[in-house]
């Protein structure tokens, strides 16, 4: 028997029409555990580099974590993977909400989809039962709509759906899949489900997941809600209240914007507006907030309520979590108002807030510098907030300039020529980045930056504290309690490290100190994305429930499988060498770890390249950021050596 | 008969509190597993949201009674401008329905308030829900002794329920006098 997981993937070829059940091999959750990092090895064995991302044969996979349904909290979230049209890179965003937990119940880990369907389809998974069913009267409709059109046809409220909305079915290359309050947005996921032809993925599932050590995983679920409810009821001082309690930043329930409009930089990710936060915005922007906030809501068996529903008058309600409140706002230098009324078609059309209002100031920014004329913009309203929604109009319909602008500022910019490279300003491996600009390196968000391939900033950060605190009895109490830590040694720097002077930024925390807090900050994101739990309450906040040391309780008494701390760390390795394997093959190399130019003003190119030289070398890797054969030995992935070997990727000598 | 006291456990749900997330489905078919815990499957709680995101319904209902029959309840109620139906607001395991019955046998399901022994503090879809949507509350009210039934007429009151009273006699008479 097999327990946490179900240990069947779901496998659907959309050109035939085939469906089947297919039972997985066990050892590859003992060496992968699951979600991202069984994901990693199918994209490595089924996806060959020379794969386009609109190639029938790009796989697309849906996959629920290892503890994923399991009664951990915050264990829902859903892993999607494919090769991304903005980066051609391997992507893997992820939603929380109902799906994947769904799914297992439904007696599935995984749906893996590969082909293309001759017309737009959907899919229904109900248990045994699997349909490929018409979706020709749900094309253009939202990807909002969609889900409530698909559970009605079903006649059961019961029943999870991932849709696209246009933006999807016409191959926008930031086109998102949303479900519920969650969506996963970034790197286009979206645009490959629309090449596939399907309209959306519905599940039901009424059957049982068997937990290995049953008493066990309760106990320790107690603990992780009791300290859920200590942590809440104790916010961490010292820090802004939207990361002083645990979850995804808490932007649903916070009003108060004042370090995000005034450090967050507005329009196409330029201008800094110190000074913004008045006390009549503050006064406007939170009437807003609280008028159209109906109420905060959580994902599948998550007491933290990190969404919410939002009810705008005389538009049809939806649903919206963290960031998206201000990317369309401050990209069009706009009132919170408009943003909610804009989130609303965008979340409709199925576009990743980060991407997307980015483009469309991108576009406005080339207008002005005359790039763009005034044919491009035929028919566009002259003001500033209809402006937005008729480029988001065309964005999502690829109509005249929107069919450029669709494909992202990084492949746009190519197109439009011109001079518009520069105004494409704010992207690493051509995906649109945070709008944040700041003034000082910090060398642990340059590495994470640089190197990170879930290519979105705000999903890599982790538990080191963003800044230094100002006295040493303020650090001293910090670390008190401090149990998160891989090792003793993470609390020293963060002891020593200082707002100013020797030991500040950016040479402390010194190079072999930053590649130690980031590589473990990085392999709790990785842990987490192959358990399905979720980053807002273990790799993302400070201090939380879920950690290195706790976790192998949680994973061997759910699973069975006797896993300690040192084999999880070197399961985390084997999981971080595959996904880097997958791009590595594809193409991707030093030169694709690079930050924005201007992402901080002070820069120091010599250190950078003696930080990135450092941390390649503690990840294994050679100067060309490629995992060495011994690095990839040592975890079993001998195969990916032979193929990088045999494809001429190493030099020769190379070890 | 005589006046006796008479425990009555209740939750109080705040539907305002809840943020609809389902650890109280979660939580109730771990508990009510065989072995303890050894499984989930929401479709086995006792406890069902009734969840409409954007209608902004969250409805946490308890499975009671099994009935035999459906009734005529089709109403619809609005209240603070959502819309419930009926049925939404009722505890019964029900033929017109697939909610609290066992997914593969049919079987009603009621909740039991986490009946454990030793006894737990309370009810686990209580201890789960974190953010006080439901709140367990005991209290002590006088009662009329009720006379206890013994395991037969336990076992003879069903029969009367599904066939009538007259039927059962008749048919027990039958099988007596053919000894």
């Amino acid at each position: 028997m097999r327990y946490a997981e179900t240990g069947y993937n779901l496998e659907v070829d959309l050109s035939t029409g085939n469906i089947e059940r297919v039972e997985t091999d066990p050892r590859w959750t003992e060496l992968y555990l699951g979600g991202l990092g069984t994901n990693a090895k199918i994209m490595w064995d089924r996806v060959p580099p020379e794969t386009e991302p609109f190639s029938p044969d790009n796989l697309l996979i849906f996959s629920s974590g290892l503890l994923g349904a399991t009664p951990a909290p915050g264990a829902n979230r859903t892993i999607i993977t494919t090769i991304s049209p903005q980066t051609r890179y391997m992507a893997y965003s992820m939603m929380g909400g109902f799906f994947a937990p769904e799914l297992k119940h439904a007696g599935y880990d995984k749906v893996i989809i590969r082909g293309k369907s001759p017309k737009l389809v959907y899919l229904w998974i109900n248990n045994d039962k699997v349909e490929i069913r018409d979706a020709s009267h749900l094309a253009g409709k939202g990807a909002v709509e969609t889900q409530e059109l698909i559970k009605q046809e079903l006649k059961d409220p019961r029943v999870h759906v991932a849709a696209i909305g246009l933006a999807g079915e016409n191959r926008v290359f930031f086109a998102s899949i949303e479900q519920g309050r969650s969506s996963a947005s970034r790197l286009g996921l979206g645009a490959v489900m629309g090449d596939k032809n399907l309209k959306a993925v519905a599940v039901r599932g009424t059957k049982d997941l068997n937990i290995a050590r049953p008493v066990e995983v309760i106990q320790f679920c107690d603990e992780v809600l009791q300290y859920i409810q200590w942590r809440q009821a104790n916010p961490i001082p010292g820090v802004m209240p939207i990361l002083a309690v645990l979850g995804s930043p808490q932007e649903m329930a916070v009003t108060d914007e004042k370090w995000h409009t005034e450090n967050f930089v507005w329009g196409n990710a330029r201008v800094r507006r110190k000074g913004f936060w008045t006390e009549e915005i503050e006064q406007k922007w939170k009437e807003t907030q609280e008028s159209v906030r109906t109420r905060l809501i959580s994902c599948y068996n998550c007491p933290l309520k990190c969404g919410a529903i939002i009810s705008v008058p005389g538009i049809s309600r939806y649903m919206m979590k963290c960031f998206s409140k201000l990317t369309y706002t401050m990209a069009a230098f706009s009132d919170l108002d408009f943003g909610f009324r804009i989130a609303q078609r965008a979340t409709e059309y199925g576009v990743d807030g980060f991407s997307c209002p980015q483009v469309m100031a991108f576009a406005v920014e080339l207008k002005e510098a005359g790039i763009l004329s005034d044919k491009d913009f035929e028919g566009c309203p002259s003001d500033n907030e209809g402006r937005f929604f008729w480029l988001l109009d065309r964005i999502v319909r690829r109509e005249g300039i929107g069919d450029v602008l669709a494909d992202g500022t990084y492949w746009a910019a190519r197109k439009i020529g011109n001079g518009a490279e520069e105004f494409a300003h704010n992207t690493i491996r051509k995906h649109e980045q945070a709008p944040l600009k700041l003034g000082m390196l910090n060398p642990i968000y340059y590495l994470m930056y640089s190197t990170n391939e879930k290519s979105n900033i705000t999903q890599i950060e982790g538990q080191f504290p963003q800044a230094p605190y100002p006295t040493r009895e303020e650090r001293e109490e910090f670390v008190k309690d401090w149990i998160q830590v891989p090792n003793e040694r993470i609390k020293e720097y963060f002891l020593k490290w200082e707002p100013r002077g020797e030991f500040s930024m950016p040479f402390y925390p010194g190079i072999k100190e930053c590649c130690e807090i980031v590589d473990w900050m990085e392999r709790m994101h990785y842990i987490d994305d192959s358990l399905g739990i979720c980053a807002g309450l273990s790799s993302f906040p400070l201090k939380p429930p879920y950690h290195i040391h706790n976790y192998p309780v949680l994973i061997s008494a759910a699973t069975g499988i006797d896993i300690d701390e040192e084999e999880l760390v070197k399961i985390s390795k084997r999981n971080r060498q595959l996904v880097r394997a997958n791009n590595v093959r594809r193409g991707l190399r030093r030169e694709d770890d690079t930050p924005p130019a201007d992402h901080w003003k002070k820069r120091f190119p010599e250190y950078e390249k003696q930080l990135l030289d450092a941390y390649f070398e503690y990840k294994g890797w050679n100067m060309d950021g490629v995992p060495t054969k011994k690095t990839l030995r040592e975890l079993d992935l001998a195969y990916v050596a032979e193929d990088f070997e045999q494809r001429g990727i190493y030099k020769d000598g190379e070890d | 008969m005589a006046k006796i006291k008479k425990t009555i456990k209740t939750v109080r749900i705040d539907i305002d509190k809840c943020n609809g997330c389902r650890a109280c489905e979660m939580i109730c078919s771990a508990f009510h597993a065989n072995p303890k815990y050894s499984s989930v499957n929401p479709e086995r709680a006792r406890i069902r949201m009734v969840r409409d995101p954007l209608k902004d319904i969250y409805l946490p209902v308890y499975a009671g009674e099994y009935t035999a029959a459906e009734c005529m309840g089709r109403d619809i109620y609005i209240l603070d401008g959502r819309e419930y139906e009926e049925c939404a607001f009722c505890r019964a395991s029900c033929p017109s329905r697939s909610l609290f019955k066992e997914p593969d046998s049919g079987l009603p399901l009621k909740c039991d308030m986490c009946e454990d022994e030793p006894p737990l503090e309370e009810p686990l879809c209580v201890k789960w829900c974190i953010n006080d949507a439901l709140i367990y509350e005991v209290r002590e009210e006088e009662v009329e002794e009720e006379e206890k039934l013994d395991e037969m007429e336990i076992a003879l009151n069903s029969l009367v329920d599904k066939h009538g009273l007259k039927k059962l006699v008749d048919t027990v008479a039958r099988m007596s006098q053919k000894g």
